[in-house]
């Protein structure tokens, strides 16, 4: 047991310094030096409090989205449309507080209504991948990037439609919220501990339900042999529908919190690829929740610390993109591999 | 084409399902190859046809000449052509397709004129009739061998074996196919043909040959002698203990003109009274219809037509976990697939067939669980013990230990394949425990041995139809391999139970 | 409109549905053999900027073709590798490259943002674009569109008609029945992923160098072309002529949002641009719904005639994936 699991940690270490080998070649080839790249990203991420703030605020969502994601994963589900639920639980987000506008509630009744309804939002849109694979037989990946690109539709056509700006519509997003309708920040800093402290009981909960509660049990259960699962008892697609509804709130969280914390309005891109980048990090963390978040946070600092290559060295932020693939790839070919081993051992 | 087999051997992993068989077939012999599943027959045609290959030191010898079959091409290319029990065709394709499938001469475009002409002229031949433009998914499955077997012809064949060819198709088309197989050893072709049917064999076979457990236990030619057929394939008596029926007059299982169907097989107007505590064993060759009946009593099939009570509650078109909730548990076949969750530990799954109320799962309850069920069931494991990692017997025993309790209904498949003795009489110790507690068992099994001495009475499924109940005690094990293997049932037999 | 207007416009459809049928006829030829290609985001943007990269270093728009569908290739091979070689769930190899695939073109691209570079440049074909309607609506486009017209018919033949094209179809369908006719199955699926990975490759630089020339990064508004071509794979049923049609269906739509963008002011044209998608899911829905566990409960529990005349319907509406598709294969 413990050998194999040192062996699985070797097989990792391996992955992490093959992916480096191979995205430092990239930079070679793109006429950069590797090292000034990685100490620019490093500085860029955590050289100073204001940057490492910026780093929380890109974690918060990604920490949400992973979440959510671990839950769709244990009962054996590709959640792909987690992106859309993003998208949708800004909508809520932003439907509520336009209801609220010349509202005399206090701000923060209005903001936790605001952000419940994002959840609302968000769990409502996984349903409908839930039910289009539980009851029309439609993929999840298929049916989920569909609504992928119904919810860009419908932001889209909130921006231009019915919520546009006074005078011109725009792709900079809708009339910003007033000022009280934000998550407090810390001073100077944009990241508001409000955002990072749901962030975070949001990881803590996933992680009790899959480790401690009957319900997550059964639901790795129909994860890991649905037919079994249902012999023992299990209403095995519920448990599906579930596990759609628990991932959509936490994304709809995320979306919530991209609305009430960080762009104050309805953008087109309000979810920026977290759905997509929460995929790669429970895959890379083998849809282990302990390790969720030191990964997100890894992963939200290579985002930001990319932001300055543009500037400093002329080189396109998408790096942390490659970096990220590449790693989560690299491992992924290297279990493989260590399978291989494994069975001729 | 003069088949010569010496000295097959075949490992798999620990398994030796071959063990240094020799076998000699004569050009133009219809040879019947016999035994029980598992007896090693499917091994042994599949490394005659290169879909497996046999370990080093066994030897292939066609018309004299010592070959190496890497593969089922490279078997066609020798003359080896192998009919597969599940049709190895491609059912949304179109038979002319199919046919063409796999020839090996010809361009990039196939001459399809060419191919309708030699098809047509050898359904001609053999009096079958096709549209070769038609669906291979619109045959039926004695169409489908039609097919297999012209194609094998085609590709020059001269050596045709047939994998229990009989199952699931009419009774006419088997006379068809019987009467085409007659015809072929005329043009000195060699039919090796695999069956556990008694009957097809001795009317179809010049000689026989009976496989039990990975050997060769005998030959016979005509006239074939039924019951020392029989007690070749089945082999030794093996004493199980006391038998100890527990019966009642309560009716636990009720089933009223219950019909059965799915896209090979129909069960017809079954009625059954299963006592409280009585066991009933399902006797049957594989795929006869055994496994259908016990998960329609699952709740797992849903029977077109009838009704299904348990204790006097009509229970017909309900789901699975209504059953479950009436007190049914289906223990399945397949341990790792269908019965446990790889991945979960012991403790996770006795947990979970509690059907835990509450939120929080509780540790040390589930650890005292664990150790409980692990001690009354002498499984070997820990409660962290993945399922997986146990030894079959173990899993058995798991899955034991996972029923609930109380118990109406206990429905087994193959409750001890594969196990030792040691296991077997434990687990129908517990088993036996149900029963004087008040359950019903019905279980499926292919050791006769076994329905014998643990049933009150028996089902004998064949092709769908199933026999009255047999009474366990006052019938022996060549009465009930004779009517698995077809004979002696009555001869415009309705299924009535 | 005028006719004049209208001929040009659909021409354009028929030029702007080319490299989407490059994609999807290379992810069906891939499917068939039974390896899912989720890749297929990334590489379009990798071999568009790829083949554009290389186009404008060598002044060849040749070169810049051949070395997107080397770049396809290659990304295919890595998720043949991972799953055939390695058994590793294709789905999420295909998805780290769809998006690592992605970025890369990103950052590789970043010195050829709003280069002017080559593009293809119209060939009319003498005496056929004469012919009134048909010669401007067919024979007035690139090289590469006539080029995506003879794939259509191309892979259809393979698939349908020759004998290579029949094994496929037996690979993805049952590869145990393959495998006794002969076939080497793995390799099959090896040589098919990789084909069909060159092919996908093919649709990156028909945009750069063709209809939408050039590279512009994220604003390339080539994001997301893959999982369109995706789902256009899904509901072409893994054939050729109705995986092109899909694809004109989807140029037409995306067309007609543009025209229609006058008439209908009030809907914001990026609307437009993706109102194909609940359209797309809802002939999924369709095509998937037949194989729904409670739709064969609801149908085991109707009358004999209705059952048999609604499983009829629904199998008449059945796309029916290879069966095989994303199983591994091992001979015992």
């Amino acid at each position: 047991m413990l050998k194999g699991r040192l062996s699985g940690f070797v097989f990792q270490l391996l992955a992490f310094v093959l992916a480096l080998v191979f995205v430092s070649l990239i930079l070679i080839a793109a006429k950069a030096s590797p090292m000034e790249a990685y100490k620019n990203m490093i500085t860029g991420s955590v050289g100073s409090m204001r940057k490492f703030a910026e780093v929380l605020v890109t974690f918060v969502p990604l920490l949400l989205v992973t979440a959510g994601l671990l839950i769709t994963f244990s009962a054996g589900l590709w959640n792909i449309g987690v992106e859309g639920q993003i998208v949708l639980g800004a909508i809520g987000t932003a439907w509520v507080f336009r209801q609220f506008v010349d509202s005399t509630l206090p701000a923060g009744l209005i903001i936790t209504l605001a952000i419940f309804g994002g959840m609302a939002f968000g769990a409502l849109w996984a349903s409908f991948a839930g039910a289009l694979k539980t009851f029309g037989g439609v993929n999840e990946i298929f049916g989920g990037l569909g609504l992928n690109f119904v919810s860009t539709a419908l932001t889209l056509y909130l921006i231009f439609g019915p919520w546009k700006r006074e005078g011109v519509a725009s792709m900079s997003g809708t009339e910003p919220f007033p000022d009280h309708f934000s998550l407090p920040q810390l001073p100077d800093l944009r990241i508001s501990l409000w955002a990072l402290g749901i962030a975070l009981v949001g990881v803590v909960i996933v992680y009790f339900i899959l480790q401690g509660t009957y319900f997550g049990l059964k639901l790795k259960a129909v994860g890991k042999n649905f037919r079994a699962a249902y012999l023992l008892g299990i209403p095995t697609w519920q448990y599906s529908m579930y596990s759609f509804l628990i991932c959509g709130a936490l994304a709809g969280a995320a979306g919530a919190i991209q609305v009430a914390a960080v762009y104050h309005r309805l953008i087109p891109s309000i979810s920026s690829g977290y759905g997509y980048l929460g995929l790669m990090v429970a895959m890379l963390i083998n849809y282990q929740a302990v390790w969720a978040i030191p990964v997100a946070l890894f992963f939200a600092a290579l985002n930001i610390g990319s932001i300055q290559l543009p500037i400093v060295m002329k080189l396109d932020s998408s790096l942390a993109g490659v970096l990220q693939g590449v790693l989560v790839l690299f491992v992924l070919l290297m279990e493989g591999v260590r399978q291989k081993f494994v069975k001729k051992a | 084409m003069n088949v010569e087999l010496k000295n097959i051997h075949k490992h798999f992993g620990n398994v030796h399902a071959n063990k240094g068989i020799n076998l000699n077939i004569p050009s133009g012999t219809i040879q019947g190859i016999l035994g029980e599943n598992g007896a090693g027959k499917s091994t042994l045609m599949k490394i005659l046809s290169g879909f497996i290959q046999a370990d080093s030191g066994s030897e292939i010898i066609l018309d004299g000449k010592s070959v190496t079959i890497d593969s089922p091409a490279d078997a066609i290319h020798h003359g080896v052509g192998m009919l597969h029990q599940d049709p190895l065709d491609f059912p949304p394709m179109k038979v002319l397709d199919n046919f063409i499938l796999g020839r090996f001469t010809g361009g990039l475009f196939p001459n399809r004129k060419e191919a309708t002409q030699d098809f047509n002229l050898l359904a001609k031949e053999f009096d079958f009739s096709f549209d070769p433009e038609s669906y291979v998914d619109s045959l039926t499955v004695g169409e489908r061998q039609q097919l297999e077997i012209m194609r094998l012809l085609w590709l020059g064949a001269r050596v045709l074996i047939l994998d229990e060819p009989t199952t699931g198709i009419s009774a006419s088309q088997k006379s068809k196919l019987f009467s085409t197989l007659k015809k072929l050893p005329e043009q000195a072709m060699t039919i090796i043909f695999v069956s556990h049917k008694l009957e097809d064999v001795e009317s179809l076979c010049d000689q026989v040959a009976v496989l039990q457990a990975g050997e060769l236990v005998g030959e016979m030619k005509p006239p074939f002698n039924t019951s020392k057929l029989v007690e070749m394939m089945f082999g030794k008596v093996v004493t199980l203990g006391e038998r100890q029926p527990v019966l009642t007059n309560e009716t636990m299982l009720e089933l009223k003109n219950v019909s059965l169907e799915d896209v090979r097989l129909k069960i017809k107007n079954v009625d059954l009274n299963l006592c409280a505590g009585e066991v009933i064993g399902l006797a049957g060759m594989e795929g006869s219809g055994q496994g259908m009946f016990i998960r329609a009593c699952a709740g797992l099939v849903r029977p077109v037509g009838g009704r299904v009570k348990l204790k006097g509650q009509d229970l017909t078109g309900k789901s699975y976990h209504a059953y479950k909730n009436a007190g049914v548990n289906f223990l399945p076949a397949a341990r790792l697939e269908e019965g446990l969750v790889p991945g979960l530990s012991l403790t996770d799954h006795f947990v979970l067939a509690e059907q835990p109320k509450g939120i929080f799962i509780d540790r040390v309850a589930g650890q005292n669980l664990a150790e409980d069920r692990i001690k009354s069931f002498n499984i070997r494991g820990t409660p962290l013990s993945m399922v997986e990692s146990l030894s079959g017997g173990n899993q058995q025993r798991a899955e034991l230990a996972l029923l609930q309790d109380p118990l109406s209904l206990v429905l087994l498949e193959h409750p001890t394949r594969g196990l030792d003795i040691e296991s077997v009489i434990y687990i129908w110790s517990k088993l036996k425990e149900r029963c004087r507690q008040g359950a019903s068992i019905i279980f499926i099994s292919s050791d006769l041995e076994e329905i014998l001495q643990y049933s009150d009475r028996v089902l004998v499924f064949f092709s769908g139809k199933v026999s009255p109940p047999i009474d366990a005690a006052t019938t022996s094990v060549e009465q009930l391999g004779q009517l698995i293997g077809g004979k002696g049932w009555p001869e415009k037999g309705g299924s009535h139970a | 409109m005028n006719q004049e207007n209208l001929l040009v416009g659909l021409a354009g459809v028929l030029a702007a549905a080319a490299p989407i049928i490059f994609a999807v006829l290379g992810e069906t030829f891939s499917e068939r053999a039974g390896v899912i290609n989720l890749s297929m985001n990334g590489t379009i943007l990798l071999s568009a900027m790829g083949g554009f990269a290389v186009a404008y270093n060598t002044d060849s728009i040749l070169l810049g073709f051949l070395a997107g569908m080397l770049i396809g290739a290659l990304v295919a091979l890595v998720v043949a590798f991972a799953s055939i070689t390695l058994k590793q769930s294709q789905v999420a190899v295909g998805f780290v490259l769809a998006l690592t695939c992605r970025d890369l073109a990103y950052f590789l691209g970043n010195p050829y943002m709003g280069q002017a570079g080559p593009r293809l440049q119209a060939l009319p074909i003498p005496v056929l674009s004469d012919i009134p309607i048909i010669g401007s609506l067919f024979f007035r486009q690139e090289a590469i569109t006539y080029i995506s017209f003879i794939a259509i018919y191309l892979a259809w033949l393979w698939i349908f008609r020759t004998r290579p094209g029949l094994m496929l179809q037996g690979i993805g369908e049952k590869p145990a029945a393959a495998f006794i006719r002969g076939a080497n199955v793995n390799l099959m699926r090896y040589v098919y992923t990789v084909i069909g990975g060159a092919l996908i490759g093919l649709a990156g630089p028909t945009y750069s160098l063709a209809i939408r020339a050039g590279w512009m990064g994220t604003i390339s508004g080539l994001d997301g072309i893959g999982w369109i071509a995706l789902s256009i794979t899904i509901f072409g049923g893994w054939n050729p002529s109705r995986a092109a049609f899909g694809a004109y269906l989807f140029a037409l739509l995306q067309w007609l949002g543009l025209v229609l963008q006058p008439v209908l002011t009030q809907v914001p044209s990026q609307v437009l641009q993706v109102a194909p998608f609940p359209l797309m899911i809802l002939t999924l829905l369709l095509v998937n719904i037949g194989n729904a566990e409670w739709v064969e409960r609801a149908l085991a529990a109707m009358p004999e005639t209705t059952r048999k005349f609604l499983s009829k319907l629904l199998r008449a509406m059945r796309a029916s994936p290879p069966a095989a598709l994303g199983v591994p294969f091992e001979r015992d």
